[in-house]
C-alpha cells in the first residue's frame, strides 16, 4: 500500500482529477429552452423581453428590466406564485450591466419553483415589491446593504446587516476581503482595525 | 396589489387609547444583551403602557460575512463554515450545502450515505426542538423543561460526539456523501436513544401542555395567519401552525425523505401554543423517521465518486431544505472554478424574524419574550 501511495498515487491523481474536469467542460448540463404554457403565455404578452431556460431541471426566466414590477405582479396573481423565497443579486464588475438580480418565488399550489432574474448597471436601480410580497422589505434591504442596488418605493430602504454609517457594499467583487471601513472602526469601535 | 398590503392591514392599530396621563407612548430599548433574545437581538419598542404599538428589529451584530468569505473559499474549504450560521441545526445546513453543491456537479451521493444522513438530520431536528422548548419555555418562566430538555440533547449530542468527534458544529457531511463511516455500536445507540427521549417528550407535554400558566401564556399569544405567512415569508413550525401543510421533505423530498414514512403535523390557530404543539407533534415524527432508517441501513460505499478537485461547470442552481426553523436555502453560481461566485444563503430565521413586529403589534411587552422565543431564531443565522 505504501509504496504504492507514495510512488505511484501522485502522478495517478493529476490525471484522475483531471479526466472529470476537462471532458466536464464541453459536456457539463447546458441551460436548454424551457417550454411552458405560462412562458407562452407570457411571451405573447412581452414578446422578446423574456428568455425562459432550464438547467439542472430547475426553470428560470431572463427578463428586460423594464418588465419587472408587472411581471412580478402577474406571477404572482394569475400564476399564483404567492411566496417569494428569496431576492438576491450577483455582481460581474467586468460586463457592461454590472448586476444581477434574482426572484426565487415558489408556488405552494403548483408546487413547482421558479427565478426570475433581470440585469441592471451601476447606477440604475429597481421598483420595489414590497406591496407585491412583504416579505421582500428585508429581502430587498439586504441587497441594498451589500450590493447598493436601490430598490425605488421601498418603504424604508437602509442598511440591515452592516451599521448605518458604514461606506461600501461587502459583496461586490471589487470590495477585498479583509476591506472594512477603517473610518468608521476607528471613530465607533476605538481601534485601529477590527481584523 | 394592494391585495397583500390590505391582509396586514389589521396591524395598523387605530387611534392610541388615552389614559388619564394623556400621552403615555415610551420608546424602550430591548438588547442587544438581554437573555430573552437568544442571542444579540436588539429590539426598539414603542410602547403605550403595556402595550405595543410597533416594534423594529436591529441586526446585524454577529454578521461575520459568510457569502463574502465562501467567495474567497474552494467548495470545500466553505463546508465548515456553514455549521455555523445555525449552530444548534449545523448537522441540517451542511446537508442543504452538500446537496446544493452535489446537484452543481450533478452527482448524487450513494444510498447509504443518505440513510446516515437522514438519522443524524433528523437527530439534529430533535435537538434544536428540545433546545427552543428549553429556552422558551424558562422566557415564559417555566423552569424545569430547561433541566430536562438539555439532558435529553445531551444524548444526541454524544452520538455525533461518537460518529464525527464534534457535538455542535460537527462538519458531519462532504460533498458526496459523509467522510466517516458509522462506529461500532451506531445503530444501537441510535435505537437506544429512541428509545430512551420517546417518554421523555411525553413528559415534557405533561410539564406544559395542560399547565395553566403555560396554556394562558401562550394561547391566542402573537397569532398570524396563513395568508401573512406566505406573503411573509414564514415557513417551518409556524407556518405549519397556521394551518399550512407543507414542508419540504414531502413537497420536494431531497436525500431519501421520500422512503419513509412519515406525518407533518399542523395546527389550525397560528399562536404559540399552537406552534408549540406543532414541534412537539414534529419531535415524535423525527423519531418515527429515525427509527425506519436506523433498521434499514444499507450496505455499500458512501461516498460517491467526487473529483479531488471540485470544479462544477459554469452555471448556477438553487437548493433548499426544511431546516428545523423552515426553509434554508442556498443559491450558488458557479464560474467553472474551484471556487464559487456567489453563494446566497437563505436563511429561515432572518425571514421568520421578519414577522416579529405583525405578530407583537397591539400584544403586551411580555408577549414580545414568548414571540421572540416561539419563532425560534438563532441569530447566528439572522446575521450570517
Amino acid at each position: 500500500m505504501l509504496p504504492e501511495k507514495g510512488a505511484g498515487a501522485k502522478p495517478a491523481t493529476p490525471p484522475k482529477a483531471a479526466a472529470p474536469a476537462v471532458p466536464a467542460k464541453p459536456t457539463g448540463p447546458v441551460p436548454g429552452a424551457w417550454d411552458s404554457a405560462m412562458v407562452a403565455r407570457f411571451k405573447r404578452q412581452y414578446g422578446s423581453g423574456i428568455e425562459a431556460l432550464t438547467y439542472l431541471g430547475q426553470n428560470y426566466m431572463v427578463v428586460d428590466r423594464s418588465l419587472i414590477p408587472n411581471l412580478l405582479l402577474l406571477l404572482r396573481d394569475q400564476e399564483k406564485f404567492e411566496y417569494c423565497v428569496d431576492i438576491t443579486a450577483v455582481h460581474y464588475p467586468k460586463r457592461e450591466r454590472q448586476f444581477d438580480v434574482v426572484w426565487i418565488l415558489y408556488s405552494f399550489e403548483k408546487n413547482e419553483r421558479v427565478r426570475v432574474k433581470t440585469m441592471i448597471g451601476e447606477n440604475e436601480s429597481l421598483p420595489s415589491s414590497v406591496e407585491i410580497w412583504p416579505t421582500c422589505n428585508w429581502l430587498e434591504r439586504e441587497v441594498f446593504d451589500m450590493f447598493g442596488i436601490r430598490f425605488e418605493g421601498h418603504p424604508d430602504l437602509k442598511r440591515i446587516l452592516l451599521p448605518e454609517g458604514w461606506r461600501g457594499h461587502p459583496l461586490r467583487k471589487d470590495y477585498g476581503i479583509i476591506q472594512q471601513d477603517k473610518e468608521w472602526v476607528q471613530i465607533n469601535l476605538g481601534i485601529e482595525s477590527g481584523q | 396589489m394592494t391585495e397583500t398590503v390590505k391582509s396586514l392591514s389589521h396591524l395598523e392599530l387605530g387611534e392610541r387609547d388615552e389614559t388619564f396621563l394623556g400621552s403615555n407612548e415610551l420608546i424602550i430599548n430591548m438588547g442587544p444583551q438581554h437573555p430573552a433574545t437568544h442571542g444579540v437581538l436588539r429590539v426598539i419598542l414603542k410602547l403605550d403602557g403595556e402595550k405595543v404599538l410597533g416594534t423594529e428589529c436591529v441586526i446585524g451584530y454577529l454578521h461575520r460575512g459568510v457569502e463574502k468569505i465562501a467567495e474567497n473559499r474552494t467548495y470545500s474549504m466553505f463546508n465548515p463554515y456553514v455549521d455555523r450560521m445555525d449552530y444548534v441545526a449545523a448537522v441540517s445546513n451542511g446537508l442543504g450545502y452538500c446537496e446544493a453543491v452535489e446537484k452543481l456537479l450533478n452527482i448524487q451521493a450513494p444510498p447509504r450515505a443518505n440513510h446516515i444522513r437522514v438519522i443524524l438530520t433528523e437527530l439534529n431536528r430533535i435537538a434544536s426542538h428540545q433546545l427552543w422548548l428549553g429556552t422558551h419555555a424558562l422566557d415564559i418562566g417555566a423552569i424545569t423543561p430547561l433541566f430536562y430538555t438539555f439532558r435529553d440533547r445531551e444524548e444526541i449530542l454524544k452520538v455525533f460526539e461518537k460518529y464525527c468527534g464534534a457535538r455542535l458544529t460537527t462538519h458531519a457531511f462532504r460533498i458526496g456523501g459523509c467522510l466517516y463511516e458509522t462506529y461500532e455500536g451506531f445503530e444501537r445507540d441510535v435505537k437506544k436513544f429512541c428509545d430512551f427521549v420517546q417518554p421523555k417528550i411525553d413528559e415534557y407535554e405533561e410539564l406544559l401542555t395542560t399547565n395553566r400558566i403555560w396554556v394562558e401564556r401562550t394561547k391566542g399569544v402573537g397569532v398570524i395567519s396563513a395568508a401573512d405567512c406566505k406573503a411573509l415569508g414564514v415557513t417551518g413550525p409556524v407556518l405549519r401552525a397556521s394551518g399550512v401543510k407543507w414542508d419540504i421533505r414531502k413537497a420536494q423530498p431531497y436525500a431519501n425523505y421520500s422512503e419513509f414514512d412519515f406525518e407533518i403535523p399542523t395546527r389550525g390557530a397560528g399562536d404559540t401554543y399552537d406552534r408549540y404543539m406543532v414541534r412537539m407533534a414534529e419531535m415524535r415524527q423525527s423519531l418515527r423517521i429515525i427509527r425506519q432508517a436506523v433498521e434499514r441501513i444499507p450496505e455499500g460505499p458512501i461516498m460517491a465518486k467526487v473529483p479531488k478537485v471540485i470544479k462544477p461547470p459554469v452555471g448556477e442552481i438553487y437548493h433548499s431544505i426544511e431546516a428545523p426553523k423552515g426553509e434554508l436555502g442556498y443559491f450558488i453560481v458557479s464560474d467553472g472554478s474551484t471556487q464559487p461566485y456567489r453563494v446566497r444563503v437563505r436563511p429561515p430565521s432572518f425571514v421568520n424574524l421578519q414577522a416579529l413586529d405583525s405578530m407583537v403589534r397591539g400584544q403586551l411587552v411580555a408577549d414580545v419574550i414568548a414571540v421572540i422565543g416561539t419563532l425560534d431564531i438563532v441569530l447566528g443565522e439572522v446575521d450570517r
